[in-house]
């Protein structure tokens, strides 16, 4: 099952890799990971989507935890909670009824038109992970000239923040 | 008026914060990234350093001067192969939970990705074998960096920290003040178990008919032989220990039924298949211990305390965790246990017909060996010389086949005196180990009980034997195989002995004597006891006895790889009905 685990990090040198390392030394799942600092400069916050049994997870979040560097590890699966990853694509048309596919996919999925240079479209969707794979997938192939992903952020929405 | 502060240079500052630490050994080799480092040594006089002949053996024997002490190993190196050299070292340390702080040096801050001359990324390699590890960037850190150091090797659990210092950082100077206390918003080990996991915990111990008791490292680390030796005395259960555990409680005592796992007792794995509720104390369910995990334990209720909750339900899955430091957890417990005796005796039947049952399975004798053989049979070894040292030596050991014997016949009746690679399984671990805890304790007896193979791996160690008048015994039980390679493929191979027949092996006694010690060369069974009683009597003298013993002689009981603890294969001759 997918899980979206949000940690706390010490902003430092080296604390990105504690946590890559984990996963690969442990062999654990990793499908996306994004960090960027918040509004406290020596904190990063990094979520990160992964896959696994109940009982794998469990071990993830424990082995996290353990690192001296995370400050706070939540399974955002046990909270309500909303997920968005950021989509950036380029798409080619060739024939007029491409340009007419792109437009009308884009529209579909609530995306949006940044850039337009001949036949080169430049498109940019915000939404769940789910969503944007489905956006993929439902544009032919042939369109699909570059995709670059975020990875997921996630927030849970109850009235309390996750912090240290 | 504020006190004004010293001025030191880093280096100075280094030498300051291990003397403030109350670091009296410093296990270390010198290099370009520490010549400044070792200037500032040079001038003190408050932490001895004890030159070792490789990276390696400065971290076992930082490593046996831990284990023995329960005060962290500290470890200075430089950068390069000086820190690649000591990184089986400090995976060993890492494997076993053992606190050790190991500096390494590194080349100046301007230069760091350049490739420089011996420039090693040391956080990047040693990063997934230390609990933690830090790059000095800037001198004004140094002094919390180590104080942070020593605070994460040493509390919950304990492991190697490695701090990585500039030789640029050590030239700098800045005020130095060393905090009293740490404090990290990141990090904060639980001490306390949760009270009502406790309760619980206790009422499931109370209703058990074949309760078990199964004990590991996580109490010699924890300090907590004691509240360990109580709780299995007011309730009256068998215990067993694991190889990390022995010691925590006494061997000779009669509900201490032996260890468990690949080569432990036939009675303390069947024990553990049979019984209804299983304690499980600062152990990890390892893989030499469990035996196939689909048949580990199958009528068992577990409770498992363990101060690190990652170690909790990784293998196996638990009913009633108890996350703390298993000292306090231990001690909540017995309060509980101590004031429910009328509840003891209601069971008191079916524990009697439990210790019933696990003294048939003791009479088979699973230990048994051919103790008329006239070629030296190692257990003999390890037996005399538990007699002749009352039990009270301090055994180190390295890896394999000696290693199984010395846990099976050096019978342990305290902790911290059986120091050995558990985890890693590192061969070259027992000379300098050895070395670290005579220097820890130079008035005990300190053996090393090691094999031809795993003594020659860290050899060079026995010139700073020499060098500080560490005199150690040396039990090399020499087969002229890596005995446990044999053994295996002897039984799983074949036996096609690909290449672990030791050919052209020194003269051992020769060797002894070019290093400046004593060697001795026992061939004869009847020769063994003297000749330990010998090498025993040279106090000031490194001794190694060199007893070449029965190549053909395998570490019984066995359990294979994929069997359950009730599939146990007793010897050659003897099988299970």
């Amino acid at each position: 099952m997918k899980h979206i685990i949000s940690l706390l990090l010490e902003n430092e040198a080296g604390a990105l890799s504690r946590v890559s390392g984990l996963f690969s030394a442990r062999a654990f799942n990793i499908e996306s990971l994004s960090v960027a600092p918040t509004e406290d400069p020596t904190m990063s916050r990094l979520t990160l989507v992964t896959t696994g049994s109940d009982a794998i997870v469990e071990q993830i979040t424990k082995q996290l935890n353990k690192l001296v560097d995370v400050i706070k590890v939540v399974d955002l699966n046990e909270y309500e909670h909303i997920e968005r990853e950021l989509l950036l694509i380029k798409l080619v048309a060739e024939v007029k009824e491409d340009h007419d596919a792109i437009k009308r996919t884009v529209d579909t999925f609530y995306g949006r038109i940044v850039n337009v240079n001949d036949n080169l479209y430049t498109i940019e969707i915000t939404d769940t992970c789910e969503k944007i794979d489905a956006f993929i997938t439902t544009l032919d192939d042939r369109l699909i000239l570059e995709v670059v992903r975020s990875g997921a952020s996630a927030i849970s929405l109850s009235d309390k923040a996750i912090q240290s | 008026m504020p006190e004004k502060k010293e001025i030191l240079r880093g280096a100075e500052i280094f030498c300051r914060a291990l003397k403030d630490e109350g670091v009296k050994h410093l296990f270390g080799y010198p290099g370009g990234a520490v010549l400044h480092i070792y200037d500032a040594l040079y001038k003190q006089n408050d932490v001895e350093h004890i030159l070792v002949r490789h990276e390696q053996g400065a971290t076992h024997a930082a490593d046996g001067y831990a284990r023995a002490t329960g005060k962290p190993g500290v470890v200075l190196v430089t950068s390069g192969p000086g820190a690649t050299n000591a990184i089986t070292g400090i995976a060993t340390a890492h494997m076993d939970s053992i606190p050790l702080v190991v500096f390494t040096g590194q080349v100046p801050r301007k230069m760091i990705g350049n490739d420089a001359f011996q420039e090693v990324d040391s956080i990047g390699i040693t990063r997934p074998c230390v609990k933690h590890n830090f790059l000095v960037n800037d001198v004004k850190a140094l002094a919390t960096i180590i104080k942070k150091a020593f605070y994460i090797a040493t509390s919950g659990r304990p492991g190697p920290v490695v701090v990585d210092i500039p030789k640029d950082v050590t030239a700098d100077s800045c005020e130095y003040e060393y905090p009293e206390n740490i404090n990290m918003r990141s990090y904060s080990p639980v001490i306390k178990g949760h009270p009502g996991q406790i309760k619980r915990a206790s009422k499931l111990i109370l209703s058990a008919k074949k309760p078990m008791i199964y004990s590991g490292g996580g109490v010699i680390l924890g300090e907590a032989s004691k509240e360990l030796t109580e709780f299995a005395r007011i309730l009256n259960y068998p215990i067993t220990n694991t190889l990390m555990g022995l010691g925590a409680y006494p061997a000779t005592d009669q509900q201490f039924i032996g260890m468990l796992g690949m080569h432990g007792t036939y009675e303390a794995n069947m024990a553990m298949h049979n019984c209804d509720v299983l304690v499980a104390i600062g152990a990890r369910f390892d893989d030499r211990v469990t035996g196939d995990l689909e048949k580990f334990c199958p009528y068992a209720k577990i409770i498992h305390i363990d101060v690190d909750p990652s170690s909790i339900a990784k293998n196996v899955p638990v009913d009633i965790p108890i996350v703390g430091d298993v000292k306090h957890v231990l001690k909540d417990l017995n309060k509980i246990l101590n004031s429910a005796k009328n509840k003891l005796d209601e069971n008191r039947n079916e524990l009697e017909l439990w210790w019933k049952q696990i003294r048939e399975w003791s009479s088979i004798d699973c230990l048994k060996y051919d103790r008329t053989s006239s070629i030296i049979k190692p257990q003999h070894v390890v037996e005399k010389l538990w007699e002749l040292t009352n039990g009270n030596a301090y055994i180190t050991s390295d890896v394999g086949q000696h290693q199984m014997w010395a846990a099976q016949f050096y019978k342990f009746d305290k902790p911290r005196r059986w120091i050995n690679s558990g985890g890693l399984g590192t061969m070259g671990f027992g000379l300098p180990s050895a070395m670290g805890v005579k220097l820890a304790f130079p008035n005990e007896t300190v053996a090393c009980i090691t094999g031809e193979a795993s003594l020659v791996m860290c050899i060079q160690e026995l010139s700073t034997c020499l060098q500080y008048g560490t005199p150690i015994k040396i039990i090399n039980l020499n087969n002229r195989y890596m005995g446990m390679v044999r053994q295996w493929q002897e039984f799983f191979y074949s036996g096609r002995y690909s290449h672990s027949y030791m050919e052209a092996l020194p003269d051992f006694v020769k060797i002894a004597e070019s290093y400046g010690h004593a060697g001795i060369r026992i061939e004869k069974s009847g020769d063994v006891e003297n000749a330990l009683k010998e090498a025993l009597s040279m106090k000031d003298k490194t001794v190694i006895m060199d007893f070449i013993t029965d190549q053909t002689e395998n570490v019984y009981p066995m359990i294979a790889s994929g069997k359950g603890h009730h599939e146990m294969h007793l010897s050659s001759e003897r099988e299970l009905a």
